[in-house]
Formats: C-alpha cells, structure tokens, sequence
C-alpha cells in the first residue's frame, strides 16, 4: 500500500529549504556578512541533521511540499516520499553533512573564498536533501542535476589551477550524458504509467500489471526503460563507462570528496536504483547488464587503484570499485526477485553496504584531508611516512577506516555489508562469475589499502614535510573521532534497527562466501605488506600490466581521441557542410540574383542605408494594396 | 481606451519623443519602467479577472477600414500577455545597459522594436499583427546595417543578408496570411479579425489536404523569421554583428513573434494542416536540423558572440518540438520556453556586450580568469549559462521538460513514434548545450589568464537590470506555476482542435484499411 497523504509536510519542507536559505543568503550578502557564512551554512546542517533524527520517528507519509508544474489534471509537484529509506538514507546525508562541515571549518580557514565554499555546501546539502525526499521521478531529476551543479561548483573552487576547472566541466558533461538516458528512462515511464511517475504510482502499476499496452508487449521497451534510468545512475555514480570524471572530482577541496564525492552525492545513483529497483525486476535482461556493470566497475577500479600514487587517488578509485559492488548488488537483488515484486522491501543489501561505506569512506577522505594538510599540501604517498608517530589519533581512525573496507571479518561493518552481497552473488542462478569477481575485488581492496596504509603511515618519513607533521585541529579531529564511532557501530543490530531500511533482510552466512572473503582478505593484505614493508618506491612500477593500471587503461586517452574526433571532427565537418549547403543555397543564390537585377540592387548593397528599409516598407506597402485593393476582388 | 494600447503606442511616442529632442536615456528608461509597470499591472487583474473565461481581455477596437475589414483591435490572453511581460522586461533591460555615451539612435531603435513587438503581440487583427513585426523588423536592420560590429563591408553584408531572408520570409508569410483570409473570411467581405477567422475555420473546416498546404506555406514564412532550419543562416551573423540592444531585443523578443503566429494562427486555424503526417515530419526533421545541426555548428564556435548567436537558433528547435507536439502541456511548455529563452539570451548578450565594450575581444582562446576579478558578473553570466542549458530551477528546464513530458501524452500512441524518437535525439541536444556553454564559460570565467585584470564589475547601477532579468530567470524557473496558470484556457482548444484532428486522420486511415 503507498503511504497516505499527510498534511503534516512542516518537518521535510524546512528539512529541504533550510540550506535553500542558507545558500541564498550567503549568495546575496556574502560581503557584509563575511565569517558569518561560515556560521550559517554551519547551523542550517545541524539543524537539518536534528529535524532528520526527528523524523525516524514519524510514520511513512508522501506529503506535497511545493507546486510546480499543474496542467489541467496533469500536475508535477515537489513531493516528499517518506518512508524507512529516505529517513535511513536522509540520518546518513545530514550527519556526514554535518562533519564535513565542522571540518571545514578547519581544512579551509586561510581560503580566501571560503564563503563562496560554504554557500556551495549548503546548496548541495539543499539538493541532497531534495533527492532523498524526492516522492517522485522529475523532482527527483530536478535535484539530481542541481547536485551535479553544487558539485561543479565545489569541484571548481579553485577554478583558477586549470586542472581543477577542466575536472569540474568533466563532471559536469559526464553526468549530463547519464541524465540524457535518465530523462529518456523517465519519459518511457510517464508514458507506459498513464502519466503518473510518483514512486507509489509506478510501483503499484508494476505490482499490478496496469501499465500501458506497449509496456507490457514489449520487453524491449522495458529493458530501454530500465537502462535508461540505469544510465543515469551510471553518470551519477561513476559506473564504467561514465567512471571517468569522479578521480578527477579529487581536484575540489578534501572536505567535498568526503561528502560529495564518496559518500552521498555519488552513492545517490544507488539510492535511486534501489527506489526504481521494481522498474529493474520487470526487465531480467536490464537486471543481468547492470550487475555486469556493477561488477566490471568494481574489478577495474581495484586494479587502478593498485598502482596510484596519489592519496585521494587511491582512495576515488576506492570509491568507484565500492558503488560498482554497490550496482553489482543492485543487479543481482533484481535478477533473483525477478517476477515477484517484493524487493522494495526494506533491507536491500545495496543499501546496506551504502550505509557502511559511507562512513568509513568519509572517515578515510577526511582522514586524508587531514594528512594532506598536516603534510602542506603534498597528497603524494611516497612524500609521506612515518605518519603514525605524528598524527595518532588520524592513524587511529585511519586504521579502522582500513579495517572496514578491507572487510575485517566480525569486527568491521565493511564485512557485514559485504559478506551481504557476496552472499546474494552466490545464491543467485548465474552468479557465480559476478561472486568470484566480488571476491577478486575484496582480495585487491585488501592489498591496495594495505599498501597506502603500511606507505602513508608506518616506516619512516621520507620528507621534511611528512617529518613535521603534526595533529590536526580539535575541529578537525572532531569530525573525524564522531565518524570512526558511526563506522564501529554501524552494523550493531539497535543501529541498524533504527535505520531499518539500511539492514540486509537476510544474513544467512555460506561457509564457501566465508572462506573465501577471509582468504582474500589475508592474501591481499598480506601481499601488500610483505610488498610495500620499508620500500621507498613502488617495486611493481611501470612493470607490465602494472603500467597500465597506473595509466587507468588509458581511458582518458581513449576518451580524449573519441571526443577529438566524434565530437570537435563531426563539428567541424557540420559546420563546414552547412556553410556550404544551407548558406550557398539559400544565401548566395539571392544575393547572386540580385547582384544580377542591375543597379536598382547595386545601390542596395553599395550601402544606400535606405535601401534596406526600402525593401521592407515596399513589403509594408505591398501589404496596404493588396489588402485593400487586391483582395476584395478575389473574394468575390 | 484599451490599457494594451497605451502599451503599444507608449514606446513609438517616446521614441517620437527622442527624435523631437527630448532627452535620450530619462524619455526612453522612464517608458521602458512605466510600461513594464503597467504590463505587470495587466498580468496581475488578468489573473484574478479572467478566471475561467475564455477569450481575450482588454479588448478594443477600431475600425480602420470597413471592406475589406480591417481594424485596430487589441485584445489580450495568457499567451500574449506572457510575451508582452517578455517584451518588457528586456526592453527594460535593454535600454537601461545603453550606455550614456551612445547616440540617441539607439534609444529610439529600441524603442520602436519594443512598440513593433507590442503590437504584434496585443494585436487580434492579422493586418496589423503582421505590420507592426515589419515595423520592428526595419530598426533592427538598420541598427545593424550602420551601428553593428565589425567593419563597414562585413556589417553591410550581414545586414543585407538579413533583409533578403527577412524579406523572403515576410513575402511568403504574407501569402500564407492572405491565402488564410481569403479561405477563411466567410460571409460577404473579407476580413482580417482573427476570432472572426478562427469560428469560420472551425464552422466550414477545408479539406485535409489544403490545410496541410496552407500551414506548410505559413510554416516557411514563421519559420524564416524564427531561424527555423534551414532558412536559419541569417540569424547567427546578425546577432553577432548587432548592436547590443538590437541583439537583446531581437533574439529575446522580436524573434518570438513567428512562433507566436503559428500557434496563435496556424494551429488553430489549421488544425488538421499542421497535423498532416508530412507537415509534421517535415516539421520533426527541420526542428532537428536546429537542435543537432546548429548544435555541432555552435560547438565549433571560438567566440563568444557567435557561440551565443548559434546557440539561440539551435534552442529555437526545442519550441518547434512543444508546436509540433501539439498537446496542451507541450504548448504551454514552449511558450513557457519562449519566455524562458528570451530572458536568458537578453542577459547572455548584455554580458557579452560589456564583455566586449571592456576588453575590446570576444576571443574564447584570449579571454580567462575573469572568475577571480569580476565575481558579481560572473556570477550573473551563471545565471544565463546554467539557464540556457536548461538546468532546474531556472525557467529554460521547466519550459523544456513540459515540451518533453508534452510529446509522451500524444493521444493513443501505442509505441514509439516519430515525435518520440525526435525527443530522443533532442535530449542529445540538450548534452550538446552544456558543451558549448560550459566550455566557453570555463574559457572566459576559469583559469588566470590577464585578460582577467582589466575587467571590472559593473557598478551598482548597471547592475540592475541584469539581476532583474537573472532574478526573473529563477523565478519563473522554480515556480513555473505563477506563469502557467495565465494560459488556462487558451492552449487547450488549440490543443484540442489538434487532438481532433489527428483522431480523425487515425480513423480515416482506419477506414481505408478495412
């Protein structure tokens, strides 16, 4: 049953403009009020932090918050769907949100333009929020490209390095080519639900089968259908082959790849899959591509990530290959509830490892963020050393946000979430190849943190920077300790519980899943160390295949040439095409024939001014005869 | 006395007014302010007056001529007063951005292309519909033919160029227009009142195949003065070279008026023309000539001026797209869009005719780092950059997505037809947008290229009617309602009319099939 209307919509309206106002405020008033952007930006996510602890408590309800769009009966509005997803979903947003703020705060003190970062904050927060809430597919569309542009915005925040403005319009176009198939996906819903795209509305078609003809002839149309909205999730989340533009999003300020660009912003393409997860299930062949997608994304990542020098490097090909086993599950959750919709339901593993992830992968960005500011700006791995010594309570941190991505087995919340999916890999009929890949996957994540870990942190320093390292500010570290026990209690049953959606609805354990989640872990992490133990460089450097996972595949290679040649060459012959076609046509050929009329057109051209306006008001005059003198003897 | 003809003749008088010697910038600003007050008076009672009622507002008329009838009648729905807020508003800003140092010329230009667009708008008399777009169209020529940019030969060129297009165009239209008097005048004389036009088109409808004729010839007419492809070429050289104003009124305004004429003549005249199956997709392939043609042209661009010029006729194919659809959520979306476009362009070429008044280039390759030295301008060139890449919240999206949301509820389609897959392709136009936009606003904007140094924000004053137009770009962006609800009843005959007739196509072809 969908939720029922509720008129109490108070709680998600002021949830949702709040930072709207902050971001506007510190738009228009920015210069007179200075350092008290900071504040405001500041209070508004810890007061949408409060009001989202506010509304675990509240019953489901699918209030309208705003008008927007009213044709007749026709009508798209801001809706709000509240129901155990986006209040789970809404907890994680606003309290990394929060933390990230507080450690702002720190990270960017001597930034000139640090009103301009907090205002973009809030405006991301605003749209965020507007995702989460979002009760139906165009409004959530609206948001989904309004946190493209608050991460275009944060991404250029230092607009005037040119790597940082060309990574941000990299951003930017990437996900536009996601959300073109997004609104195909859309428009191919609208029009097989009878124009009602709220979630309730569709979900209630599919359960019922009350669709459109086409849809329900069709399976194509709904394999389209579902890539479409799937191709969205694939620009938003970084998916191969859209996955190029999140490592280059490191280009923004540490904060902002914490929130944004490992947390919230890019695990939103799952939230919204696992949203549209019946629109999935109607399509096993959409399903199986996007597991396949999920889980290629998840292995290349690992492999890249092996070879990367960069911290933040290190840590955004982390990220991708985590929400590619994210997809991957969003996939396989599909494939094996094909034909009985019931996986809407709450606890889908996804979700879950969404849950997980987000806080340990805050914790190790701002944990980075940390390190690089201790190290003045050095984000190079084999600039740093010795790090524990200096900075424990970050080495502390760090070393549980390790843990939990490695998947420490019982201890970690990263095992939970992964064991969850490795779980459903194995169960589902044809899964198995997606399963060895999922544990492939969980064998490199353990290595490559291990060697960023056993680099960065133990052995000696290898700088003078990384030698006068010191602790980060108490508003810094803050963040970073509140994060570190969210990460440890996460999987607790009560934490969980009270964010029921975020809970996996089966944990049955395989022993084979468990073995060999655990000999990756040892193999991988072991390998690291024995590897990378008080070596100063990397001894698998430019060896081989070694190379071209430093070198990412050479996509941005690829990518470069396709769009030299698919887009810069087709323009280019486009353009000459219509000089030639259009403009000789239709220009030269009046303009040749008139040259040919004689003086009278001479002196047009020769630049008798009056003779532009000659040509008109003859037309004007034309118009007067021909209306008065001409028409009435045709009419009769 | 009609309120709608004090706004049409408002800016003509004090354009008169300046060429008697009054002075230029207080005569001309002070009519800009009090008609765009008077407008949104208008705008105001019309809500509250026409509630349910169909028709015009406002109307008055005097008899020019007995036979053939003709008459000076005004008269106002949601649609016009829309695009007589539109005209306004950028006529406001428009004038405003003169700077004093100009010639009083340009002041009165501006103003008699404000007082064309008016008539055209307000006007419920063909004869005059069609006379006050000449009237406008001539200013603009020669603003670009003596005051354009560029040196003698290059300007005369274009504005040349533009007159034979402009011309051809008018010539067709006025075929089209008096073949639809002469068709549709019904009883004794002939006569040019559209409303006595519209009852004995639908009273005696023609046949199919005349109508489709017809709207094809009024199609090439609108369409010419619309940059419709491919009769576009005159537009992008023309607004590049125009003077600033002339370029804001222009492609912001004037512009407009074709697809005005179709929806406010074709469509409802013509219903089941514009609905034939090879109208349309003659129609469907030229609107993605605009969209994807004019796209990679625009994309190949390495200037300012002509990346924004481009770009506003490739936009232009997205409004064709809601005509052709033809279903009331897709025409109010492209009037909507209408709107939408002419803000955003209006604000786009203000800043880069103060782009170009201060650094003396519009080169992409020459500009950069401004982000750093002139924050407020850039920040206003935000606001017409995401908008013309139709981001939400800002009025282009909300145009834009009722066109496509409007071409999904085409009556009883049951798979994917041609109207479906253009909206395909032109989603593509719309990745295509934030290339050009984004890389030119990167090249400008981002980087800390000197050419950064010399470019000052605009003082307070200037600034005004640039916020205004950016202010007025998120509102109507974030609550589009305040402008649909103006067009109640007005789009869904014409929506209907349409409906009907593709229906009835549907059963014809039915019929000959069993």
């Amino acid at each position: 049953m969908p939720p029922e209307p509720d008129t109490s919509s108070s709680l998600p309206t002021l949830l949702l403009l709040l930072p709207l106002l902050s971001a506007l405020v510190i738009l228009l008033a920015h210069r007179m009020l200075k350092g008290a952007c900071v504040m405001i930006s500041i209070l508004s996510a810890a007061i949408c932090f409060l009001i989202s602890l506010m509304l675990l408590g509240t019953k489901d309800a699918a209030p309208m918050l705003l008008p927007f769009i009213e044709v007749g009966k026709f009508r798209i509005a801001i809706d709000a769907l509240i129901d155990q997803q986006s209040r789970g979903m809404m907890f994680i947003v606003t309290s990394i949100g929060l933390f990230v703020h507080l450690f702002s705060v720190g990270y960017m003190k001597d930034d000139e333009a640090k009103e301009r970062f907090f205002g973009a904050l809030s405006l991301f927060m605003f749209s965020m929020t507007g995702i989460v809430l979002s009760g139906n597919l165009v409004m959530m569309f609206i948001f989904w490209e309004l946190v493209g542009l608050s991460s275009y915005l944060l991404i250029g925040h230092w607009f005037e390095k040119p790597s940082a403005a060309e990574a941000s319009k990299k951003a930017f176009l990437t996900n536009r080519i996601g959300d073109f198939g997004f609104m195909i996906g859309i428009l191919m819903l609208f029009m097989a639900n009878h124009g009602d795209i709220s979630f309730t509305g569709l979900h209630d078609s599919f359960a019922q089968g009350t669709m459109h003809d086409t849809a329900k002839m069709h399976p194509t149309f709904m394999m389209i259908a579902a890539l479409g909205i799937f191709m969205g999730a694939m620009g938003k989340s970084a998916q191969f082959p859209l996955h190029v533009w999140l490592p280059d999003a490191m280009e923004g300020p540490t904060p902002v790849s914490a929130l944004i660009h490992a947390a919230t912003m890019v695990a939103a393409g799952v939230f919204m899959l696992v949203r549209c997860a019946f629109v999935i299930e109607a399509s096993p062949d959409a399903a199986t591509t996007i597991a396949w997608i999920g889980g290629i994304t998840a292995l290349m990542a690992a492999l890249i990530a092996t070879q990367q020098n960069d911290i933040k490097r290190v840590l955004a090909y982390s990220t991708l290959s985590q929400l590619g086993y994210m997809v991957m599950a969003v996939g396989l959750v599909a494939m094996q509830a094909s034909g009985h919709h019931d996986a809407a339901a709450p606890g889908h593993p996804a979700m879950f490892h969404l849950y997980t992830h987000a806080f340990f992968k805050a914790m190790l960005f701002l944990g980075s963020g940390a390190v690089i500011y201790a190290c003045h700006h050095e984000q190079d791995i084999w600039k740093m050393g010795g790090l524990a010594k200096h900075m424990p309570v970050t080495f502390a941190t760090f070393a549980i946000g390790t843990a939990s991505l490695m998947g420490v087995p019982y201890l970690t919340s990263g095992f939970w979430s992964k064991e969850a999916i490795l779980g459903v890999a194995f169960e589902v009929e044809g899964g198995s190849p997606l399963f060895w890949i999922g544990v492939a996957t969980a064998l490199l994540t353990a290595f490559y943190m291990t060697r960023m870990f056993v680099i960065a942190f133990l052995g000696k320093p290898r700088t003078e920077h990384a030698h006068h390292a010191t602790e980060a500010p108490i508003v810094m570290l803050l963040p970073l300790v509140l994060l570190a026990v969210l990460t440890v209690i996460s999987p607790w049953d009560w934490a969980a519980n009270m964010l029921e959606a975020l809970k996996p609805h089966h944990a049955e354990t395989h022993s084979t899943v468990l073995i060999a989640s655990i000999l990756a872990l040892l193999i991988g992490s072991g390998a690291g160390f024995l590897l990378y133990k008080g070596k100063d460089s990397d001894p698998l450097a430019s060896k081989g295949l070694a190379k071209v996972f430093a070198n990412k595949f050479y996509f941005d290679e690829i990518y470069a040439v396709l769009v030299k040649v698919l887009q810069d060459g087709v323009a280019w012959v486009v353009t000459g095409l219509e000089r030639i076609f259009v403009d000789g046509i239709f220009a030269r050929l009046p303009a040749f024939a008139a040259k040919r009329l004689g003086s009278a057109a001479r002196v047009l051209t020769g630049g008798h001014l009056q003779g532009y306006t000659f040509l008109l008001g003859a037309g004007l005059l034309l118009v007067i005869y021909l209306a008065v003198f001409v028409l009435p003897q045709m009419g009769h | 006395m009609s309120p709608l003809e004090i706004v049409i003749l408002l800016p003509l008088l004090s354009a008169l007014a300046v060429w008697l010697g009054a002075p230029a910038r207080a005569t001309s600003v002070g009519t800009a302010v009090l008609n765009l007050l008077i407008v949104l008076g208008l705008v105001w009672q019309f809500k509250s007056a026409s509630a349910g009622k169909a028709g015009f507002a406002y109307e008055s008329a005097r008899v020019v001529l007995d036979n053939p009838a003709i008459a000076f009648a005004v008269g106002a729905d949601g649609v016009s007063l829309i695009l007589a807020l539109l005209t306004a508003l950028v006529t406001f800003a428009a004038v405003w951005q003169i700077s004093p140092e100009k010639p009083g010329i340009y002041h009165i230009a501006s103003q008699l292309i404000a007082g064309g667009a008016f008539g055209a708008f307000l006007c419920t008399d063909v004869f005059f519909l069609y006379a006050f777009h000449e009237l406008a169209l001539i200013p603009t020529l020669l603003m670009i033919a003596n005051y354009g940019h560029g040196d003698d030969e290059h300007r005369k060129a274009v504005a040349w160029k533009t007159t034979v297009y402009l011309g051809a165009g008018s010539l067709v239209l006025l075929a089209g227009l008096a073949w639809v008097v002469l068709e549709f005048s019904g009883g004794e004389k002939l006569t040019f009142d559209l409303t006595a036009l519209k009852a004995q088109a639908a009273a005696t409808p023609l046949p199919a195949a005349q109508q489709a004729t017809m709207a094809f010839v009024l199609l090439l007419g609108f369409g010419t003065l619309v940059s419709l492809f491919p009769l576009h070429s005159w537009a992008a050289p023309a607004y590049a070279s125009a003077p600033t104003p002339v370029a804001m009124l222009h492609s912001g305004v004037l512009k407009k008026f074709g697809l005005y004429g179709l929806l406010r003549i074709a469509l409802p005249l013509l219903p089941q023309g514009f609905q034939a199956e090879w109208v349309q997709q003659a129609l469907l392939y030229m609107l993605l000539g605009n969209i994807l043609i004019m796209g990679f042209v625009t994309i190949h661009q390495k200037r300012l001026d002509d990346v924004l010029a481009n770009s506003s006729v490739m936009h232009m194919g997205y409004i064709f797209l809601g005509l052709a659809a033809g279903t009331e959520i897709a025409l109010r979306g492209a009037v909507l869009l209408m709107f939408a476009h002419g803000i955003s362009i209006a604000l786009l070429f203000a800043l880069a005719g103060r782009l170009r008044s201060q650094l003396g280039t519009l080169e992409l390759s020459k500009l950069g780092g401004l982000g750093s030295h002139a924050p407020v301008f850039t920040v206003l060139f935000a606001f017409g950059t995401f908008a013309s890449i139709g981001l939400p919240g800002l009025a282009n999206f909300a145009g834009e997505v009722m066109v496509f949301i409007g071409c999904f509820t085409t009556w009883g389609v049951t798979n994917f037809g041609p109207l479906q897959w253009t909206v395909a392709f032109a989603l593509w136009g719309v990745v295509m947008s934030a290339v050009y936009m984004l890389r030119a606003y990167r090249g400008i904007f981002h980087g800390t290229a000197a050419a950064g140094h010399f470019m000052k924000d605009p003082a307070f004053s200037q600034r005004v009617p640039l916020i205004l137009l950016a202010a007025v770009l998120l509102i109507a962006g974030c609550c589009p309602w305040l402008l649909l609800g103006l067009m109640k009843t007005d789009l869904a005959t014409v929506a209907e009319a349409a409906s009907t007739a593709v229906q009835g196509a549907a059963k014809a072809a039915a019929g000959t099939a069993h």
